[in-house]
């Protein structure tokens, strides 16, 4: 560089201080991007050096034993991984429908303010604490589970096993309608912006042929911001699988499968949230961190998969740069 | 911002609180004692304006695994330690017996107002996941003349590692074979059936919360929520109310207590005795190298064994036997 | 109309009230939360209850002073950490480097972003409360702080990436330098933005929960940084899941103050950006 400036001379003095500010502008902030790194990288390390003993004594049986048996000294992670599946679907079976529904009228019924008002209040719920919402729902909807909807759901479906059982108002059910609430903000948000993104010609040209307005939405719509409301449903699953606090709260703490809805569980966070300080023993402790391995994965892939989707589809279909 | 303010504007008060004569004692474990352990640190903190202990109810296998790992000064715990546990750990702690209480079982069936009766083959069934029903006949025959519900039994149990769960199986594990060999004795177990709450304080919550449930909680717990609790028929025969004087019995027929002072009284076979009592524990390390810290400690215990005990009776746990008392006295002399 | 004509309208009309009703739904639930929490809470609110330390189990009369201020120091330590590294992160994300190198560290951030609290509650603990043998504040800042990083870096990335080519290109035909320009005039024209994204990521880690339960557990008494710590959503925590209506009312109370404190601090935070733009002064 400095023999292409070589033909206006400069006082060599000037030229380095310049230079050396920037150097040292850059090495300061590189060095805080670093530390994203270093970070992450020493959580992983961490994570799998203090699951060690578990991993060793259970090898690949730990995510497909169902005992967890502190006396026998037994681990398997399955009746957690189960829990956590079960309450994430339900919580997108109620959700997805609901939030897809709401944003196409924000996207495209609500006049603009309105539509702009009402996200903000949406968005308000994803800052809700976790806490706060198993606060209430212990309070509130268990008791309403318990005394109103359960009873109905089996007087309906009681010939299904989903559906047998005793109703204790803790469990999978609960846990699930607790998730749904909490995720309702993710899909809403980013699936309005994925449909706001779809260019005005689709509706345009749906309408010309002489569609409804919702045949438009359903047929020429929908279909262009497909992507994006996947990514959106990815989003909230990876965000429903690491709920601990509301989940812990209502499911039930038990830590056996059961096929009934209405029976207690428990999901990988929260058996972590529950036994993590009073492990006492190498192995009970190293099971438990190896339940954190487990989640880390689990949350990595689905985010890793949300992120690209929502990336594809606000780069194909955004007028914005 | 606002907290970020306030934050600031207390720093100075932070750090001069610890550094200035107040010695704080930080302790964790069992909820089975805790009623009275807040009790006592609250008056001893009165006596002794410089000594504070703060005490975490987090269940005695959380008080046994933050004294192994040393992030606390001592532990409590309603099951003592095994010789496993002791061996890895560096200090040995000593086993200071500081009351004894009752587990009982505590329902919360709706137009039962009296008292049940619960057989000790009632009580393993209802825990196995046999006995489904409250109108079951194991339950009936013990009590005749009261109208049992045709309900669920929904059965309530603890999620973390807990010395009243100890205490519970190993009552049920002396009562019941088949508990023995399917579920055993420990302090976290893989329980048959039921729900899990946090604490005893979290058992009583989900006990008052839900119709028709059962759970197994210290005497205090119950008393407090004003939730209804059985009497046991114990070893000899004869239905127990559980109570401070039913617990003294229990601890009374028991076997001479060991020089370690690692004893277990349940299914005592005393006449008037409460089937599930239990000493509970303060875990001590032998060796304390702070030598304010272990003054404060020493004091307390002291403390503890002569003037604490009197507190015992209102919250309905039952004193330490005087012979006990004694031994534990000649015990603080070890701590070094 | 045809008879097919009509069916479509139907339809049509059909689908589209059931989209407004889920709109509503989903929206009422906020309202419904903010309700019953009001509703429950408001009863507890005393002077008492902000000066008071808690009280022994079942006893009436106590407060939750120490989990507020417990809240406040652990907060604060989280800040302190968290702001300045996501910051700067956040300016070499948007100003420095190549293709790869801040790929992957976006990458990075976004996966520190997504991992669940209590596994991050985990590393905290492996790191901090099992070397000091003790639980303390600074494990719980510590945990909150690695989650405001992430944030705080994509946010201030964010806005000074909007900051308008003209703005760095002015600069920079007066003569100024990289970081000069960075400094002068990117981030001062970005800094509703970033102080908005700064604002949002510390109402959010204030009302965690999960990475405080083994990091700094709880205390019964006023605490200093390196003693375990209350904290005013583990409070809520160990309250609403006792058996004592006094403590219930308690939870109540204290989850309305933590509530308050979180949607005041977004609604402000999010009117800051929508009246602003990125243009300066």
């Amino acid at each position: 560089m400095a023999t292409s400036t070589a033909a206006v001379p400069r006082p060599a003095s000037i030229q380095k201080r310049r230079f050396g500010a920037d150097e040292v502008a850059y090495g300061f902030t590189l060095l805080f991007a670093l530390a994203i790194l270093v970070v992450t990288i020493l959580l992983v390390y961490q994570l799998w050096v203090h699951s060690a003993a578990s991993r060793q004594k259970f090898g690949f049986s730990f995510i497909t034993s169902t005992s967890w048996d502190p006396v026998a000294e037994k681990y398997g992670a399955l009746p957690f991984i189960y829990g956590t599946v079960i309450t994430s679907f339900l919580a997108l079976l109620i959700s997805v429908p609901l939030g897809i529904g709401a944003a196409v009228y924000l996207a495209e019924l609500a006049p603009p303010k309105v539509s702009n008002s009402l996200t903000f209040l949406v968005e308000l719920l994803a800052a809700v604490p976790s806490v706060i919402y198993g606060l209430i729902a212990i309070f509130t909807l268990v008791p309403l589970m318990r005394n109103y909807l359960d009873p109905a759901l089996q007087a309906v479906g009681g010939s299904l096993t989903l559906f047998k059982g005793r109703i204790f108002g803790y469990g999978y059910l609960t846990a699930g309608v607790i998730l749904s609430i909490m995720t309702f903000p993710f899909i809403i948000s980013v699936s309005r912006e994925a449909l706001m993104a779809v260019p005005r010609e689709q509706r345009e040209a749906a309408l010309a042929l002489g569609a409804t307005k919702w045949e438009s939405t359903f047929n020429a719509v929908l279909p262009f911001a497909r992507l994006g409301i996947l990514g959106s449903i990815f989003l909230a699953l990876a965000r429903a699988l690491g709920e601990t606090m509301a989940v812990t709260m209502v499911i039930g703490n038990s830590n056996a499968i059961q096929a009934s809805l209405f029976a207690p569980g428990q999901t990988i966070a929260a058996v972590i949230a529950n036994e993590f300080s009073e492990a006492t023993g190498n192995t009970y402790l190293a099971a438990l961190v190896e339940l954190g391995l487990v989640l880390f994965v689990l949350t990595m892939v689905i985010n890793g998969l949300a992120q690209l989707m929502i990336m594809v589809t606000t780069k194909k279909g955004s007028a914005k740069a | 911002m606002k907290n970020f303010v306030m934050g600031i504007a207390v720093l100075p008060a932070l750090f001069t609180a610890t550094a200035v004569g107040a010695e704080t004692i930080n302790a964790a474990g069992a909820t089975f004692p805790a009623p009275i352990y807040q009790k006592w640190f609250g008056e001893y903190k009165m006596a002794h304006s410089d000594v504070q202990v703060n005490y975490q109810a987090i269940g005695s296998g959380g008080g046994i695994r933050q004294l192994q790992e040393g992030t606390v000064d001592f532990g409590a715990s309603d099951m003592p330690l095994t010789d496993d546990q002791m061996k890895d750990m560096k200090v040995k702690p000593l086993h200071f017996p500081t009351v004894l209480g009752a587990v009982v079982m505590s329902y919360n069936i709706p137009g039962v107002t009296a008292p049940l009766i619960f057989t000790p083959e009632a009580i393993a069934g209802i825990y196995l996941g046999d006995i489904k029903k409250w109108s079951d006949a194991k339950i009936a025959s013990a009590n005749p003349g009261v109208k049992l519900p045709d309900s669920e039994i929904q059965v309530i149990h603890r999620t973390e590692s807990s010395g009243t769960t100890f205490i519970f199986t190993d009552y049920l594990s002396k009562v019941s074979p088949e508990w023995k060999s399917k579920v055993g004795t420990n302090a976290a177990v893989a329980w048959p059936t039921g729900l899990g709450g946090r604490g005893s304080d979290g058992v009583e919550g989900l006990i008052k919360q839900t119709p028709g449930a059962i759970g197994y909680v210290e005497l205090f717990y119950a008393v407090k929520n004003k939730m209804a609790f059985g009497n046991v028929k114990n070893a000899a025969g004869k239905v127990v109310t559980p109570s401070f004087m039913s617990v003294t019995a229990a601890a009374a027929s028991s076997k001479e207590m060991p020089a370690d002072f690692r004893a277990s009284i349940t299914n005592a076979p005393g006449k008037d005795a409460y089937p599930i009592s239990s000493f509970t524990w303060m875990l001590i390390p032998s060796e304390i190298k702070d030598a304010a810290k272990k003054n404060a400690i020493t004091g307390f215990l002291q403390w503890m064994m002569t003037t604490g005990q009197k507190d015992c009776e209102a919250l309905a746990y039952a004193p330490l036997p005087k012979a006990v008392a004694d031994k534990e006295q000649k015990q603080i002399a070890m701590i070094k | 109309m045809t008879s097919r004509n009509a069916r479509r309208n139907m339809v049509n009309k059909v689908m589209l009230t059931l989209c407004g009703v889920c709109a509503f739904l989903t929206v009422s639930t906020l309202f419904l939360i903010l309700g019953y929490l009001i509703y429950h809470g408001a009863q507890s609110l005393n002077p008492g209850f902000f000066t008071h330390l808690p009280v022994g189990e079942g006893e009436a009369g106590g407060g939750i002073a120490n989990s507020i201020l417990g809240t406040a120091e652990i907060v604060v330590m989280a800040t302190l950490i968290g702001l300045p590294v996501g910051f700067f992160a956040g300016v070499y994300l948007a100003e420095f480097g190549g293709k790869t190198f801040p790929f992957i560290v976006r990458y990075t951030a976004d996966l520190l972003n997504g991992i669940p609290s209590i596994v991050i509650g985990i590393f905290a603990w492996t790191v901090v409360v099992v070397p000091m043998h003790h639980f303390s504040a600074l494990a719980g800042g510590l945990a909150l702080s690695i989650m405001l990083i992430p944030i705080t870096a994509r946010s201030t990335e964010q806005f000074l990436l909007e900051v308008p080519r003209s703005l760095r290109e002015g600069a920079l035909a007066l003569g100024a330098n990289k970081w000069r320009t960075i400094a002068s005039v990117i981030v001062p024209a970005a800094r509703k933005g970033i102080m908005t994204g700064m604002i949002l990521g510390v109402a959010r880690i204030s009302g965690e929960t999960a990475p405080l339960l083994f990091t700094s557990l709880s205390n019964q008494y006023w605490s200093g940084f390196s003693e375990p710590t209350a904290s005013l959503p583990v409070t809520i925590y160990n309250y609403a899941t006792s058996a004592y209506e006094d403590w219930h009312q308690l939870a109540w109370a204290a989850g309305l103050v933590l509530l308050a404190l979180v949607l005041l601090a977004n609604i402000a935070a999010r009117m800051v950006i929508s009246r602003g733009t990125s243009l300066p002064r």
